[in-house]
């Protein structure tokens, strides 16, 4: 996967003069599970590169499924599926916020996969099931957005479509989770520090879950 | 619901709370809530275009006749929790049923219209709970009076037999009743001879109550409307790149990299950037945007390094200065003394960095000009639309949107400003949606500063005499607000001249040095850095003196009990003195900001190989009064994340001219793995003035961290960020 770097988006010298004088860093970074890698896999694996002449992309015709619709997309395959998602179709509760993988507002469910559609182009996943926040259920009323509302997780709000859909496949594999567990999993960034509530709303999401 | 495009996917529903979401997890704490007590409904859309409401008994209120209440909310909503305080305080007036509430956006456009009726709309300061509080009663109390007036005429009764409460006006002696929506036509049309008085808190019968914001639902579901989510019919997308360099001026570039290209509708050059604008989405306008190479024209400024700066803010300690405060004689104090200490204390440029990205959606007609957009001043962001248009301000309708985060950047109106500059040319509905990079590279920064101080102590090391030297750029000049030269201005020197210590001499001065980089308020100005230079300086003092850190300063509050009782709870339930582990150390600081106290204890491990974590935060908060102390609660805990992603990590670095950081992989933030436990303690003092709840929990973050770092390591930290430091013991 290609990320567009402006000119002088170069290496950050502040970053990796720390790295060199610290030795490992604070807190480890966000790590890539075995699942995600896959798909990941499939991104890389798929041509983004531009052809030498500019910007005349190919065309291809991309089928996908976004909450249940099948959708056919004339479309750049080289197009991150976040903008698919909001410009094209108009489904505007992902959100965007970095465009590099790193915050996670982006988060929606690839075939059942939690992934950062900022950085998955829609060509690498022709033919896949999609689910964003608006599919998540019908009435606000699947147990993790139940929890969030129940623990009153929301400041902003911008960020929670993301953290909502990270946890929704978490769960799934984390019916009991641990605390650590969670630290090791979710690492959506929120700006308004919602911490402290939302690991409160994932305990609680795993109860409801249960019962 | 004009210029707005629903998604065909999503239906537009309109969701309203009920008990059961609020029976929860929501009755933690304070057991003041009846468990029947039903929230209020936000619409996904937060704005309202038609501006006017059928059954309106003023510009604030409108009631239905069944009952519904309309309450529009004049400030913004950017996760503070406002939009449900405000309109909680008109309901304690009118004596209406919360359940029954809806809640809008004001209109800037009506403000301008009909003589500023909204009063301030903008939320930055703390403000929107402390300085609306006596307006907003007032709006309630007096629709209240008009109510109850409107029943006693129908019944033929004097108004002092009848009461208004839960939406119903009773007349006592007879017990006949008549329900606010049968009564709202009626009160719209009453004159009372004179404004009644509004509650004490001490009469307060709904609030202060802890209840679910009003927004929940919509934030959990995705239908919440940001600025980003705005869709207008025919709208086209612009990605834009601003001179690296601030007050450079675009130079040249070469348009024809792009000629032919699909979907792009053209370039846009502005004085200082350069805009792509695409038919289909924000991805192909900034995919061709990456593929230009302007030519920038960066000036002098094109050579300043942080390096540099902060040589020369140094060197400035010695300038001339302006006095902010000056107690008894520190000269005379400090002339016959043995020692002094002295210590530089050094903190960064920051970028705001909201969640949402800076973004404007404009339609530009030739008599109208309609903004979507996240705003902290719907009314500035629309005097600034009008200026940059050359239409008249009432032809200018600004749609505020949830914002995606605020904490100052999001009343500046740059992006605005692109956004119609763009149109201009375009000449059709235009959204602009700022990188990351963008967003930080381009911010309006929280200020570097150094801070000098000296002082002497006694025998029993409390210090006697203390000076304080700053050296920082000003906010106001960038800003645009006039303020006399020979006055220190406020957010300069939060923090210091605010300090509550009783040090007989004691002297703030500052000097003010300003570089081409525009400086802007960042949650809790002036404070949110220079707490952490006094606060350390003083546990400089204590270490210096073997004095215990929270005891030192309970000598130095003597006689000031709402200091003592905030800082007394934070150390008491933050298990100040109990033994910890090696390696292990708390911290304490205290602050004073918007009229607000806020005290923290920290506690931190540091490994042997450096890496720091902050195990646990205590925080004591005094805001005088609440509204409501979930969101207070919700905004001390937010308020932690938000100064230890700045205390361990936050740093913009200029090299250049330019900020080096662009996106979260250099400008990093806390994150869940990283965010310590949070206990938040709420001692409201009482007394005539309202404190701000959304910034004092801010300052004292980084001060407890590095006092807890110092107790646990013996290193100390004079400027942050701490990841700056090395901390490794050598015991790997």
């Amino acid at each position: 996967m290609q990320h567009i770097r402006l000119p002088w988006d170069h290496e950050d010298p502040y970053e990796s003069r720390r790295r060199k004088l610290r030795g490992p860093r604070i807190i480890r970074t966000t790590r890539v599970r075995r699942t995600q890698a896959k798909l990941l896999a499939r991104s890389l694996a798929f041509d983004v590169s531009w052809p030498a002449s500019g910007l005349h992309e190919r065309i291809l015709v991309i089928t996908i499924e976004v909450n249940g619709v099948s959708r056919q997309i004339d479309i750049e395959p080289d197009t991150p599926l976040l903008w698919v998602l909001r410009d094209v179709i108009g489904l505007t509760g992902t959100k965007f916020g970095c465009g590099i993988a790193q915050c996670g507002a982006c988060t929606v469910h690839i075939d059942g996969v939690a992934m950062r559609s900022c950085s998955v182009p829609i060509g690498a996943i022709d033919g896949a099931k999609v689910v964003t926040i608006e599919g998540l259920s019908s009435d606000n009323n699947h147990p993790v957005q139940r929890a969030w509302i129940e623990e009153g997780v929301p400041q902003c709000g911008y960020c929670q479509s993301g953290q909502i859909m990270a946890v929704v496949t978490f769960l799934k594999k984390y019916s009991t989770p641990t605390d650590a567990d969670i630290d090791a999993n979710i690492t959506n960034i929120c700006r308004c520090g919602t911490y402290e509530p939302l690991r409160r709303a994932i305990h609680r999401a795993a109860e409801l879950m249960k019962s | 619901m004009r210029g707005m495009v629903v998604p065909s996917a999503v239906t537009r529903r309109e969701f309203i709370l009920t008990a059961v979401s609020v029976a929860g997890g929501l009755m933690i704490g304070i057991g003041a809530a009846p468990r029947s007590a039903r929230a209020a409904a936000i619409s996904e859309q937060p704005w309202n275009d038609s501006e006017y409401a059928p059954h309106e008994i003023d510009a604030w209120i409108a009631i239905d006749p069944d009952d519904s209440v309309l309450i529009r909310y004049q400030r913004s909503e950017m996760g503070q929790g406002s939009m449900t305080a405000l309109p909680m305080m008109i309901t304690e007036e009118l004596q209406c049923d919360w359940s029954k509430v809806r809640i809008e956006y004001a209109s800037s456009n009506r403000s301008v219209r009909e003589h500023r009726v909204y009063g301030n709309m903008y939320s930055h300061g703390s403000m929107s709970v402390r300085e609306s509080q006596k307006m907003v009663q007032q709006v309630g109390a007096s629709a209240r009076e008009r109510l109850i007036a409107a029943a006693a005429a129908r019944w033929h009764a004097p108004a002092t037999e009848c009461v208004a409460a839960q939406s119903v006006v009773t007349h006592r002696p007879s017990g006949r009743t008549l329900r606010y929506g049968e009564l709202a036509a009626e009160a719209a049309k009453v004159k009372l001879a004179k404004e009644p008085a509004i509650k004490t808190p001490a009469q307060f019968t709904f609030l202060p109550r802890r209840i679910p914001r009003a927004d929940l639902a919509h934030k959990t579901n995705g239908s919440a409307k940001f600025g980003i989510d705005a869709q207008v019919p025919g709208m086209v997308f612009a990605s834009i790149n601003a001179c690296p360099v601030r007050g450079g001026k675009l130079k040249s570039v070469d348009e024809s990299l792009l000629a032919g290209v699909p979907g792009i509708v053209g370039v846009v050059k502005l004085e200082d950037a350069v805009a792509v604008v695409a038919t289909d989405s924000f991805w192909r306008a900034k995919r061709a945007l990456s593929r230009l190479q302007p030519e920038w024209d960066v000036g002098a400024a094109g050579s300043v390094d942080s390096e540099q700066l902060s040589k020369e803010f140094r060197a400035a300690l010695t300038d001339r200065m302006v006095v902010a405060r000056n107690d008894g004689d520190v000269d005379k104090a400090m002339s016959g003394a043995a020692s002094t200490f002295e210590a530089i204390y050094e903190t960064p440029y920051l970028s705001h960095s909201p969640m949402e990205p800076m973004n404007a959606t404009v339609n530009l007609q030739p008599d109208r000009l309609d903004v979507w957009v996240g705003t902290q001043d719907a009314e500035w962001a629309l005097g600034a639309a009008a200026r940059a248009s050359g239409l008249r301000p009432e032809q200018v309708h600004i749609h505020n949107a949830f914002l995606g985060g605020g904490f100052g950047r999001r009343d500046a109106n740059d992006e605005i400003l692109q956004a119609i500059g763009i149109a201009k040319v375009v000449k059709r509905p235009v959204k602009l949606i700022w990188t990351r990079e963008e967003d930080t590279r381009h911010d309006r920064f929280r200020p570097h500063a150094v801070v000098a101080f000296k002082a002497v102590t006694d025998s029993d090391g409390m210090p006697t005499a203390w000076s304080m030297r700053v050296v920082t750029s000003s906010i106001f000049k960038s800003v645009g607000i006039p303020f006399p030269p020979d006055k220190a201005e406020p957010p300069a020197i939060d923090g210091l001249e605010s300090n509550g210590y009783n040090v007989p001499n004691t002297r703030v001065e500052l000097h003010l040095r300003n570089t081409h980089l525009p400086v802007w308020f960042y949650r809790a100005p002036g404070a949110n850095q220079h707490t952490f230079a006094i606060e350390s300086f003083l546990d400089e003092l204590a270490s210096a003196h073997r004095l215990d850190p929270y005891q030192m300063r309970r000598k130095l509050l003597e006689g000031k009990p709402d200091w003592l009782k905030v800082l007394d709870t934070a150390a008491e339930k933050g298990d100040w003195g109990k033994p910890l582990p090696k390696g292990s150390g708390r911290g304490i600081a205290i602050c004073n900001f918007t009229d607000s106290l806020c005290a923290q204890v920290a506690e931190v491990t540091v490994k042997p190989n450096g890496a720091v974590k902050v195990n646990r935060v205590t925080v004591a908060l005094d805001t005088r009064h609440m509204v409501n102390p979930q969101t207070v609660t919700e905004q001390a805990e937010g308020a932690v994340i938000f100064g230890l992603s700045a205390a361990l990590y936050g740093k913009i670095t200029i090299k250049d001219g330019a900020a080096l950081q662009g996106n979260f992989d250099s400008y990093r933030m806390v994150r869940l793995a990283e965010a310590p436990r949070i206990d938040v303690h709420l001692v409201p003092s009482g007394g005539n003035v309202w404190g701000g709840a959304g910034e004092p929990g801010v300052p004292p973050v980084a001060p407890a961290v590095t006092n807890a770092i110092f107790a646990a390591t013996g290193k100390r930290i004079r400027t942050l960020p701490i990841v700056d430091t090395d901390l490794r013991s050598g015991e790997t």
